[in-house]
């Protein structure tokens, strides 16, 4: 049941140097695969490109035969309301259940304001969420 | 067991000295008698070929190094006239000018039976089928390991380097049994497979690696053995003696030197005194048997220790062990000697990073800094930031203890370190000194 939830996002290392990141968007425009989200995490020297897409199989194929060292990450999409307080309740529900987010990134999607987290306990996240009544983004609305 | 000479290899251990100070008296009063670049050489220390009454009188003989050959270049202290060559092979001179080496029949033959008592020892006869990926033409390595296969019997697939998923479908199709080639381009050849979707583990008969020509490791081997299911050998051997002439038997506990080929000395690189058994020290040979060019006490650089006692095999030559570096890689980083090897060896017991490595040393301000550059493995890679730092962290900890200075270390993407299909090229000096 809170398996529909878990969104599949690719998740590659990268070099803090230019071009890099035209380097996984050009592979990706290649395949074909459409980017929904991405985010980028940086430290010292090197990076973290986190994105959403509609076929991570294939973006997963492509990239790793480009010679990037890519893995998969399960996150949630969870749906905010687009007006003040729209975050604090989602926080609140997560903090209230002791699951702790590791990093967020947010999307405009088409019908509302996305959030997507990873968690580290992520079945359980699906559970509080939706039980206080939160909208979370299906799987499927990405492919 | 397969012993392709054992009246030689087996020899007892006294019979091979004697055998040795008989080659080497007589090696000496040629040189002596026909040489003007060696007689003078001799009386520069003030020795004459009445002093060597024991074989340890080697000890009395001058040093040879490499730059003898470049300042003779191309063959002014061959011992043969040019009427007595039949080959020529040139090193590729990558600090300086070529060296050029030269050989008789009688070389080419005691090069081959070399090889062929080294191949044997390796398990390796007919039936076999070897491909040589070692390079052929000038470099000795392609043509060294060439003929002393076919001296054993076996099939040779002369591929040469290069054009790498060329030689994975002929490994496939010839039923290829062994390789030769440097342990780098093993593994890179090994990564090509699994890009074309081929196990060598399970889709190949490969069985024996003889491996070398660049320096590696035991943990490499294990590595290279784990992943492709195969048995991997060292050989050892640099265009002065000849080329690749010796490896490692079925023990894989040193590399036997034929004693009636060379006398093998471990020599103290700063002082020139001989060194024990067991210590560490500069690999120096005496070729005994070479007509065109038979070295003397040549300082070949490498940094080892020799083991004297007869071998679990049976065979009674002593062994070298692992190369440890070289002398003049040696890299002395705010006051501390650094080998490449080192790091490698600290590295390949570090599974979240590849097997690849690159060294860049600069300096900032006045001190000295070390970046060594390192690819996450696939197993590894994690999404979190914290999880690379951590990695990061580890392999500079592990560094640190290996070397006893601070190292920097950067994570970079797969691929993107050098691979080479020669000599690797691990290490960037900036420094301007």
């Amino acid at each position: 049941m809170e398996d529909a939830y878990i969104i599949k996002q690719i998740s590659v290392f990268s070099e803090n140097r230019p071009g890099r990141l035209a380097a996984i968007a050009g592979a990706l425009k290649d395949g074909d695969v459409n980017i929904f989200a991405f985010s980028i995490a940086e430290a010292d020297g090197f990076g973290v490109v986190r994105a959403l897409v509609d076929a991570p199989e294939k973006a997963h194929r492509i990239l790793t035969d480009q010679g990037f060292r890519v893995s998969y990450t399960e996150v949630i999409g969870v749906k905010m309301r687009d007006e003040p307080g729209g975050l604090y309740e989602i926080a609140t529900v997560l903090g209230d259940a002791g699951i702790n987010i590791e990093y967020a990134y947010a999307y405009s999607g088409r019908d509302a304001a996305v959030l997507i987290l990873r968690v580290d306990h992520v079945r359980d996240a699906i559970k509080e969420i939706l039980s206080r009544g939160g909208d979370l983004l299906e799987a499927s609305a990405f492919t | 067991m397969q012993v392709w000479d054992p009246r030689i290899e087996m020899m007892p251990r006294d019979e091979l000295l004697r055998l040795q100070y008989r080659l080497l008296k007589t090696l000496v009063y040629r040189l002596y008698s026909f040489s003007e670049f060696y007689r003078r050489r001799m009386k520069d220390v003030g020795v004459h070929p009445d002093d060597i009454r024991v074989l340890e009188d080697v000890q009395k003989l001058p040093f040879m190094y490499k730059h003898d050959l470049r300042d003779n270049y191309p063959d002014t202290i061959f011992t043969a006239s040019r009427e007595e060559l039949v080959r020529y092979h040139v090193s590729s001179g990558t600090t300086g000018k070529p060296t050029v080496v030269g050989y008789t029949p009688n070389d080419l033959k005691n090069w081959t039976e070399s090889i062929a008592r080294s191949l044997t020892a390796c398990g390796l006869g007919r039936g076999d089928v070897i491909q040589v990926s070692y390079g052929y033409g000038l470099f000795t390595g392609g043509l060294g390991l060439h003929y002393g296969a076919e001296r054993i019997g076996a099939t040779v697939l002369p591929t040469s380097v290069g054009n790498t998923e060329r030689q994975i479908e002929l490994m496939q199709d010839l039923h290829v049994t062994a390789i030769a080639c440097t342990p780098s381009y093993l593994l890179h050849i090994g990564e090509v497979a699994e890009k074309m979707g081929i196990s060598i583990r399970d889709d190949t008969d490969l069985q024996r690696g003889i491996l070398g020509a660049e320096p590696w490791s035991d943990e490499m081997r294990k590595r290279i053995q784990d992943w492709l299911g195969i048995r991997a050998y060292d050989i050892y051997g640099t265009s002065e003696i000849s080329g690749p002439m010796f490896t490692e038997c079925a023990e894989q506990n040193g590399i036997h030197i034929w004693g009636d080929i060379a006398l093998t000395e471990i020599i103290d690189p700063d002082t020139g005194e001989s060194l024990a058994p067991g210590e560490k020290g500069e690999l120096t040979m005496t070729v005994l048997q070479k007509e065109a060019l038979p070295m003397i006490r040549y300082r070949i650089g490498d940094i080892t220790t020799v083991d004297d006692d007869v071998c679990a095999c049976g065979r009674s030559h002593p062994r070298i062990m692992r190369i440890m570096g070289r002398v003049d890689d040696m890299l002395i980083i705010r006051g501390i000697n650094v080998f490449p090897s080192q790091i490698e060896h600290a590295l390949l017991e570090i599974p979240e990073v590849g097997r690849h490595f690159q060294i860049i040393v600069d300096r900032k301000g006045v001190l000295d800094a070390m970046l060594v550059r390192v690819e996450v493995a696939a197993e590894a890679f994690s999404d979190k930031i914290s999880d690379l730092m951590s990695i990061r962290k580890l392999v500079e900890h592990r560094l640190k203890t290996v070397l006893n200075i601070g190292v920097d270390v950067e994570l970079v993407e797969p691929g993107t370190l050098p691979r080479f299909e020669g000599k690797s090229k691990k290490v960037i000096d900036r420094r301007e000194l």
